[in-house]
C-alpha cells in the first residue's frame, strides 16, 4: 500500500539567493569555457562536467552516482571576478540607493516621535519609499543627496557619474538591518547586496542538454551558450586585472560582463540589443523560458496535451441524431476504451477479446500494471489469466460516449458529450442543429474528441454534457439547439394550409422519421401536412402562439388569420398555423424540453430534421436572381420613392442653408440636418419593402425565407432588388475625405444624398464607382470592427476565467469561492438557473 | 439659505437601507451561510459613506437591503 500523507500549502516565500548560499548549494566551480573534448566527453571544470549531472547514457553523475535516468541534476557556479548588477533586480537597488544616505547607507528616515511612528504604520512600503526619495540631506549623517538615476536595464547614476557595481554593494551591504525592514525588505531572506551577484548559480546539465544532429555534431542549448560566453569574458578580466591592464579596459570588460549576465536572465530587456546565436536568431535565455503564450507556464503547465484524442475536419450529416457523432472507421480503431473485468462480466470479455473483426480488444493490462498487445498467437494463453481485476482496452464503437469539442471554448456548451456512431470517410460527422453551440460550419472548421477512460467520467459526462441536455441554453434559458435554415423552410412546407399528400406521399414522409402509421385522411382519401407533422408531436401536447407570419399588432383574428400565423396544436394536432422560426425553434422546442425532458425534445429535433428534408425535397424550394427581378411598374413605384426621397434632402439642405431649419434639442443645425437626412433616407429604404412585397407576393422564395426566418431578411431583398440606401461610417453619413467633400467628383461643400454615401441603386442595378466606393467604406468599418471585437473579447475572457474560475454555487445557492468566504449571498440575485426556469416546478 | 444642511446619504434614493446586525444575531446569519467565521463574509470599508452614517465599526456585519434587477437580496458585509 503506497502511504499517503496530506499536507496543505500554507504559504510560499520567495527570496534572494546570497553568494554564500550558491557557493554552499554548488557541486562545483566551473572555470573551463567549454562543453565537450574532442571524444564527446564532457570537460572537468567544464560547462558539461559530469558534476552537475549526465545527459549521456552510460555516464555516471559524479556528484550521486546516478545514470541519466536517476540523477535529478545538481547546480555549480561561476565566481565572477567582479561583481555585476542582477538586471531583474536593479529596479530594486535603484530604489534602496535613492532610499538610503550615499555616505552612510542609512534611510533616509529618521524616527522623531510617536507620532512618526503612527505614520510609519499607515504609509505602505512604497509610499515609504518615494518619501524617502525626496529627502535631500541625510537625517543622520547631514551629508547632500545627489540625485540617483536609473537607466534601463542595469545603469545607476549620481549626478553625472555611473555608479559602478561594486560601488552599489559596497552601500547596499552597510544598510542596517532596521532600515531595511523599515523599507519593506526581510533582511534574513533578500539582503540587497545579494542583488548584486558575485557568484553565478549554473543549472544542471539536465534543464539545457545539447542535442546531437544528424550529422553527429553536437549542438548546445542556449543557455549554456551563453554561459561559455560569461566564463570567456570573466577568464579574460581576470587576466586583465592580475596584469594590471589601465582601467579603461577593465571598465570595457566589465561592462561586457554585466552585459552577457544581463542577456543570460532576460535577452529581451529593455535598451540593450538582444544578444544573437550564429545565425542571426535570439537567443532563448531564463527569461524566455518562462514567460509568455509559449513560456513554461501557460505551455507546459497550463496547457497540457493528452491521450485518448482525436481531431480532423467536420461536415455534416442530418440524419444522424443531434446527440450523435460521426466517427471515421480509421479514428475508431485507434482509440481505446477500457474494460474493468469483473465477476459479471468476464464471460462477455472472453467473448470479446475472441472477435476478429472491428470492436477489437487490442491490449490487455493485468492487475500489477504489465500492459501486453493482444495477438492471435497469446490469445489462448491471456483467455487462460484473464480474471476479475484485468483491464481490457477495445476498439470505440457505437453508442460510446465521447467528449467532442471545437475551439475556442468559450463556453461550457462548446463541449459536450455525444454518442459515438462509427460511419466510413475520414471526417467527423456532425449534425447541423448542434452547430450553433459550437459555433462551427464546414468551411474546413476542425473538432476535437476525447474518450472517458473511467466509468465517472462516462457518467459524468453522459449526465451532464450530453448534447440533449443543452438544448436550453444556460445565457437565455431559450433553445439553441434547434432546427434552422432548409430544416426550418422544409417545416413551412409541409404545414401550410393547401398542403394535401397522397397516401403514398404521406407515407415516405413518416417512413423517413421512423413512424408506421397515418393520421386520418380526408374525405377523398388525402392527408394533410398539418396531420403528418402533427405524428412527431406528444399526444397531450397544448400550444399557442402567434407566429412571425402574424400582422396584426393588436387585434389578433387567432384561428381566422389569412396569413396561417396563429398556430393552435391541440392534443399533438396542428389545427391552426404553420411552423416557422419562432415556434418550431423557440417555443415548442422549449415547451417539449421543459414538459416532456430531454430525450423527447432530441427525438423531435432529429425527426423534423428528417421529414423537413424530405419535405423540401419533395416540394420543391429555390432561390435564383428571378426572384429578385423586378417589372417596370415596380420599378418606377421604387424610382418614384427614391427621388422624392432625394428631394425632401434637397429641400431641408435648403432650409438648412436659409436657417429655417428647426434646431433638434441639444444639437447644432448641422448635426439636426445629418440626423433628419438619416431619418429620412432610412424611412425611404424601409418603405420600398411594401413595394417589393407588393410585387413579389408572398410566394416568392426570398420573401418567404425572411418571413419564416429560416434565412435572410426583408432588408437582404430591399438591397439586391430596390436600393441599398445610406452607407454610414460611425454611425453618421459618409464624411471625410477631401476638404468640403469625399471625393473629386462631387461639387465642394455638396450636402446632397448621393455626395455623402447614399446608394441609389441595387446590387441587381449595379453600383456606380462612387457607390461601389461608399459601400465599401461602410463595410471596412464592419469588417475592422469585428476584428477588433474578437482580439478584445479574448483577452477580456481569459482575464474573467482566471478571476472566477475557483467560485462556485454552494447547496444553499451561496456563491463561495475558494476558501468558503461568500460572494453572493444568493446565485444572481435571485438563486435561479436560467436553462431551468422554464421547467415547472411540480417536474422538477 | 443660511445654513447648508448637512446630506445624509442614506436618504438617497439610490442608497439601500444599511443597518448593523445586533451581535446576538450575528451567529444565526453566520449559521444561515454555513460559514464559521465573520472573515468569510464580504467586506465593506468603515470608511464607506453609508458605514460612515450609521455609525458602524470595524467588526460589526451589517444588513443590506438590496433591490437588484432580479428581485430584493439581503446582502450582509463586515465592516473593516
Amino acid at each position: 500500500m503506497v502511504q499517503v500523507t496530506e499536507k496543505k500549502i500554507r504559504s510560499i516565500k520567495f527570496s534572494v539567493f546570497s553568494p554564500e548560499m550558491i557557493r554552499k548549494m554548488s557541486v562545483i566551480k566551473v572555470t573551463v569555457p567549454d562543453t565537450y573534448n574532442e571524444d564527446g566527453y564532457p570537460i572537468d571544470g567544464g560547462l558539461m562536467d559530469q558534476h552537475m549531472g549526465v545527459i549521456d547514457p552510460g555516464l555516471r553523475c559524479k556528484t550521486c552516482g546516478g545514470s541519466v535516468h536517476t540523477c535529478p541534476g545538481h547546480f555549480g557556479h561561476i565566481d565572477l571576478v567582479r561583481p555585476v548588477l542582477h538586471s531583474e533586480f536593479a529596479g530594486v537597488v535603484a530604489s534602496l540607493l535613492k532610499a538610503t544616505c550615499s555616505s552612510c547607507s542609512r534611510a533616509l528616515f529618521k524616527k522623531k516621535s510617536k507620532k512618526v511612528g503612527e505614520i510609519e504604520k499607515m504609509l505602505t512600503e512604497e509610499e515609504m519609499i518615494s518619501a524617502m526619495k525626496k529627502v535631500k540631506k541625510c537625517p543622520h549623517c547631514g551629508a547632500k543627496q545627489e540625485e540617483i538615476k536609473f537607466e534601463k536595464p542595469t545603469t545607476i547614476m549620481e549626478g553625472k557619474r555611473v555608479l559602478l557595481p561594486i560601488e552599489m554593494r559596497e552601500r547596499l551591504s552597510k544598510i542596517p538591518d532596521e532600515d531595511l525592514e523599515l523599507i519593506g525588505i526581510d533582511p534574513k531572506s533578500a539582503r540587497p547586496e545579494w542583488m548584486v551577484l558575485t557568484a553565478l548559480l549554473i543549472p544542471p546539465v539536465q534543464m539545457r542538454p545539447s542535442i546531437i544532429l544528424e550529422t553527429g555534431q553536437r549542438s548546445e542549448d542556449d543557455i549554456t551558450h551563453k554561459l561559455v560566453d560569461i566564463i570567456r569574458i570573466n577568464q579574460r578580466l581576470d587576466a586583465n586585472l592580475n596584469a594590471g591592464a589601465p582601467q579603461l579596459i577593465i571598465e570595457d570588460l566589465w561592462e561586457l560582463l554585466q552585459y552577457h549576465v544581463t542577456t543570460y536572465f532576460n535577452n529581451e530587456s529593455a535598451n540593450i540589443p538582444p544578444a544573437r546565436h550564429r545565425s542571426g536568431r535570439a537567443l532563448k535565455t531564463l527569461s524566455q523560458r518562462l514567460k509568455g503564450k509559449e513560456g513554461r507556464f501557460r505551455y507546459n503547465l497550463s496547457g497540457k496535451r493528452v491521450n485518448f484524442s482525436s481531431r480532423t475536419v467536420v461536415s455534416p450529416d442530418p440524419n444522424i441524431s443531434i446527440d450523435e457523432v460521426g466517427v471515421p472507421s480509421a479514428v475508431a480503431e485507434e482509440l481505446m476504451v477500457p474494460i474493468y473485468v469483473t465477476p459479471w462480466n468476464i464471460e462477455t470479455c472472453k467473448e470479446l477479446m475472441k472477435r476478429k473483426e472491428f470492436p477489437k480488444v487490442l491490449y490487455i493490462t493485468s492487475p500489477d500494471g504489465r500492459r501486453r498487445r493482444l495477438i492471435e498467437s497469446n490469445l489462448d494463453e491471456l483467455l487462460e489469466l484473464v480474471d476479475v481485476g484485468w483491464v481490457l482496452e477495445r476498439q470505440l464503437k457505437d453508442g460510446d460516449p465521447v467528449i467532442f469539442n471545437r475551439q475556442p471554448s468559450l463556453h461550457r456548451i462548446s463541449m459536450m458529450c455525444h454518442k459515438v456512431k462509427v460511419l466510413p470517410g475520414k471526417t467527423f460527422r456532425l449534425h447541423v442543429a448542434v452547430c450553433p453551440p459550437y459555433n462551427a460550419d464546414f468551411d474546413g472548421d476542425e473538432m476535437n474528441l476525447h474518450v472517458p477512460q473511467a466509468f465517472e467520467a462516462m457518467a459524468e459526462a453522459e449526465e451532464l454534457m450530453l448534447v440533449s441536455k443543452q438544448i436550453i441554453s444556460p445565457r437565455h434559458g431559450k433553445a439553441i439547439i434547434q432546427p434552422n435554415e432548409d430544416h426550418l423552410t422544409g417545416a413551412y412546407l409541409l404545414t401550410r394550409k393547401s398542403v394535401k399528400l397522397t397516401r403514398k406521399d404521406a407515407m415516405k414522409l413518416l417512413g423517413a422519421v421512423g413512424i408506421f402509421e397515418l393520421p386520418k385522411p380526408n374525405s377523398k382519401g388525402m392527408y394533410a401536412g398539418k396531420d403528418v407533422f402533427s405524428m412527431l408531436l406528444p399526444k397531450d401536447f397544448n400550444i399557442e402562439y402567434r407566429t412571425k407570419l402574424c400582422k396584426e399588432v393588436n387585434d389578433c383574428s387567432k384561428s381566422k388569420c389569412p396569413y396561417d400565423g396563429y398556430v393552435i396544436i391541440k392534443n399533438g394536432v396542428l389545427k391552426h398555423g404553420v411552423m416557422e422560426k419562432k415556434g418550431l425553434a423557440g417555443l415548442v422546442i422549449e415547451k417539449l424540453f421543459n414538459e416532456y425532458g430531454s430525450e423527447v425534445a432530441r427525438d423531435f429535433i432529429d425527426r423534423i430534421t428528417l421529414m423537413s428534408v424530405y419535405a423540401i425535397t419533395h416540394f420543391g424550394f429555390s432561390v435564383g436572381v428571378n426572384n429578385y427581378r423586378l417589372d417596370s411598374k415596380a420599378k418606377s413605384k421604387i424610382d418614384e420613392i427614391r427621388t422624392k426621397a432625394i428631394k425632401e434632402v434637397e429641400t431641408l439642405i435648403v432650409k438648412y442653408n436659409n436657417k429655417t431649419l428647426a434646431r433638434l434639442p441639444g444639437k447644432t443645425l448641422l448635426e439636426t440636418l445629418e440626423e433628419k437626412v438619416m431619418v429620412l433616407l432610412g424611412k425611404a429604404r424601409d418603405s420600398t419593402g411594401i413595394v417589393l412585397r407588393e410585387h413579389f407576393g408572398n410566394d416568392n422564395s426570398s420573401i418567404v425565407m425572411a418571413d419564416i426566418g429560416s434565412r435572410g431578411s426583408m432588408l437582404n431583398a430591399i438591397q439586391m432588388s430596390a436600393f441599398l440606401g445610406q452607407q454610414a461610417v460611425r454611425g453618421k453619413r459618409v464624411k471625410r475625405g477631401y476638404k468640403g467633400r469625399v471625393l473629386p467628383h462631387f461639387k465642394g461643400r455638396d450636402l446632397g444624398a448621393y455626395a455623402r454615401g447614399f446608394v441609389g441603386r441595387s446590387f441587381m442595378d449595379g453600383l456606380t464607382p462612387t457607390e461601389y466606393f461608399f459601400h465599401a467604406a461602410g463595410g471596412r468599418e464592419s469588417i475592422v470592427n469585428t476584428a477588433i471585437r474578437t482580439a478584445r473579447s479574448g483577452y477580456m475572457q481569459r482575464r474573467l476565467i482566471n478571476a472566477l474560475q475557483d467560485l462556485y454555487v454552494d447547496y444553499d445557492k451561496t456563491v463561495k469561492d475558494a476558501d468558503g468566504s461568500i460572494v453572493q449571498p444568493l446565485y444572481g440575485g435571485d438563486g435561479k438557473d436560467p436553462m431551468k426556469v422554464g421547467i415547472k416546478k411540480e417536474k422538477v | 439659505m443660511s445654513k447648508r444642511r448637512k446630506f445624509n446619504v442614506l436618504d438617497h434614493v439610490l442608497v439601500p437601507k444599511h443597518e448593523i446586525v445586533p451581535d446576538s444575531e450575528v451567529d444565526s446569519v453566520l449559521k444561515q451561510f454555513k460559514i464559521d467565521s465573520k472573515k468569510h463574509l464580504p467586506k465593506i470599508l468603515s470608511t464607506d459613506p453609508a458605514i460612515k452614517a450609521i455609525r458602524a465599526k470595524e467588526g460589526d456585519v451589517i444588513r443590506i437591503y438590496r433591490e437588484e434587477p432580479t428581485g430584493k437580496v439581503i446582502y450582509y458585509r463586515l465592516v473593516v
